[in-house]
């Protein structure tokens, strides 16, 4: 089982810093990745990938999909589509029993020592299928005790359930708020199923808002923590979800996670058919920015599908369907489940410090300069990926503050079969034209041309090295070349977010 | 007795089993079917069929027009 466990893991064990292991504390003093978070709140959420977006390089989360009914209807979801190349909420390849949920949740806790949380979201909605969803949890908490539960739900059962989800030890529990005034809801949401009753148009909207406004407050006064996705729909909600993230924040909710609609015709959705667009990356960071003030607000979100397994980069469902899972031998082998999360509480640590070593002397540098940059990794919080195999890139923020994470894009692999396609490298470039350099393990000699004539600089030397530290030392450079002239800043792209089928 | 479940557009989500106050609702063969003796049409305990009212694919649940309509 330790051969899973990624390779940095062999060359450093941990230790040496007085790290404890699962949940303990560790005894180096810094605070890393904590901000202003209480020591209760960053033990709940430190190892949560969900939660964390420092935790997300590092953790991997799997859906069990047990809840195929739902309550509402939503204008962005269509239920009868169901492809296994599709990643997007809400779509699933095979539901599950209960019993079959937690057998899933051992075999892939045996192979993947990253797991730490289990959560049900769906394809509908958790707590339409209370029966399901709880006693899945019950199996799971019997068999693997160290996994977190969490659920998301749409709020609308959701008052009836706090006490419950208290007595289950869910911690974690996320709500899907996209309006809360009436008005904007009826053009999300044509109907909801409540008190036995189809409800329609702004009556509907009424009453799901009332209920998740309760829920929260329900649970955040119970000390469960809420994160609140909303999907961003331009024309529809966008000014309004500054009102959702003020409504929220005034409840208690620990992290507002604000998502691009996903909207293409072929899902057959109602948006998608009538051509309702999704926003661009700017349009979505400037939303997050405007919301962000001392709420967190959630940008590493992958908008997962409701079977999803591994990092949140990735998916694993594929390894894991009923099937292969039936065949396999499991053993749970907490210890090494343990000495995993020990090993990243080092290594987070250290990347911690290296990033604060690297900031001396930026403040001064950088002034009001404001540059984002993309990153190809594999997890672990480095620069680990080949240019040509990344599903995705990681987008950085660099200021006088360091970097910071801001978000993510997907793309197609440029590099397939050993040769790159000009087309994808296109659309790769569409992707990151808004980011100033591209961070990469390596990269061919071609595309990093085409990248340097479409303005993006390909950066290999800081290979392997960790993300943060590494960006700041190449803003230095960069900042220094501006001044002497080597470099100019030019005018960027606005960054077009990937929507259609997911190919792996 | 008159409602049916058109198996090519169910997606086997079980939300009407669960509403059905009759208990007329169960899986088969990867969909979902009412069994004709049992459905009231909700008639005594809603105003409106629950099945009809919560699925979420329209004409998926309809009137099965080969049978009598329930009567109490």
């Amino acid at each position: 089982m330790q051969a899973r466990i990624i390779p940095i893991f062999e060359n450093k064990p941990a230790g040496g810093c007085g790290a404890t292991g699962g949940g303990g504390k560790s005894s180096c003093g810094s605070a890393a990745g904590r901000g202003d978070l209480s020591p209760e709140v960053w033990e709940k959420v430190k190892n949560h990938p969900c939660y964390s977006e420092q935790a997300h390089h590092h953790f991997a989360r799997m859906h069990v999909a047990v809840a195929p009914a739902c309550n509402i209807q939503c204008h962005y979801c269509n239920r009868k589509y169901d492809c296994s190349n599709e990643s997007r909420p809400g779509v699933v390849s095979e539901k599950l029993t209960p019993e079959l949920a937690a057998k899933k949740v051992l075999a892939v806790a045996a192979e993947i020592p990253q797991l730490t949380v289990v959560g049900i979201a769906g394809p509908g909605d958790a707590l339409a299928n209370p029966e399901k969803t709880f006693k899945t949890f019950q199996l799971i908490q019997n068999s693997a005790p160290d996994i977190k539960l969490c659920l998301s739900t749409n709020g609308l059962a959701l008052p009836d359930y706090v006490q419950t989800i208290q007595d289950f030890n869910v911690d974690h529990v996320t709500i899907t708020i996209n309006m809360v005034d009436p008005e904007v809801g009826e053009r999300i949401y044509p109907w909801i199923f409540y008190k036995h009753k189809r409800w329609t148009g702004r009556d509907a909207a009424k009453i799901l808002a009332e209920r998740q406004m309760e829920g929260l407050e329900m649970l955040t006064s119970k000390g469960i923590l809420v994160k609140v996705n909303s999907v961003m729909v331009p024309g529809v909600n966008d000014d309004h979800l500054v009102a959702v993230n003020q409504a929220v924040k005034s409840r208690g909710a620990f992290l507002h996670n604000i998502m691009p609609l996903i909207s293409e015709p072929e899902h057959g959705t109602h948006y998608g058919l009538t051509g309702q667009r999704g926003p661009s990356a700017q349009e979505l960071k400037a939303l997050q920015d405007k919301c962000e003030g001392d709420m967190n607000l959630m940008r590493h979100c992958r908008q997962c599908r409701a079977d999803a397994v591994g990092l949140l980069g990735e998916d694993r469902s594929q390894e894991f369907t009923t099937d292969k899972v039936a065949e396999m031998k499991v053993h749970y082998d907490a210890e090494a489940r343990k000495a995993y999360q020990a090993f990243v509480e080092k290594e987070r640590e250290d990347q911690e410090a290296a990033m604060k070593r690297e900031l001396s002397g930026l403040a001064e540098d950088a002034g009001h300069a404001n540059v984002l940059v993309a990153v190809a990794t594999k997890g672990s919080g480095r620069i680990n990926e080949h240019f040509g195999h990344a599903g995705e890139f990681q987008v950085f923020e660099l200021t006088a503050a360091g970097a910071k994470f801001v978000g993510h894009r997907r793309v197609d692999h440029y590099c397939q079969g050993g040769y790159g396609e000009e087309e994808t490298l296109e659309t790769v470039i569409s992707a990151i034209n808004d980011c100033a350099a591209v961070f990469v393990a390596k990269i061919g000699l071609c595309p990093k041309k085409d990248l340097e004539q479409a303005g993006i600089e390909a950066v290999e030397e800081y290979a392997h090295q960790y993300i943060e530290q590494s960006l700041v030392a190449w803003f230095k450079g960069y900042l220094a070349r501006l001044r002497s002239g080597d470099a100019v800043a030019v005018e960027r792209g606005q960054g077009s977010l990937r929507q259609g089928a997911f190919v792996a | 007795m008159p409602y049916k479940i058109v198996a090519e557009e169910c997606t086997n989500c079980a939300a009407c089993e669960t509403e059905c106050p009759n208990d007329a609702i169960l899986e088969k063969k990867g969909t979902f079917i009412i069994l004709a003796e049992k459905c009231t049409e909700c008639v005594g305990h809603y105003d409106d069929a629950q099945c009809v009212e919560v699925c979420p694919i329209p004409d998926c649940v309809v009137i099965d027009e080969r049978l009598p309509r329930y009567a109490a």
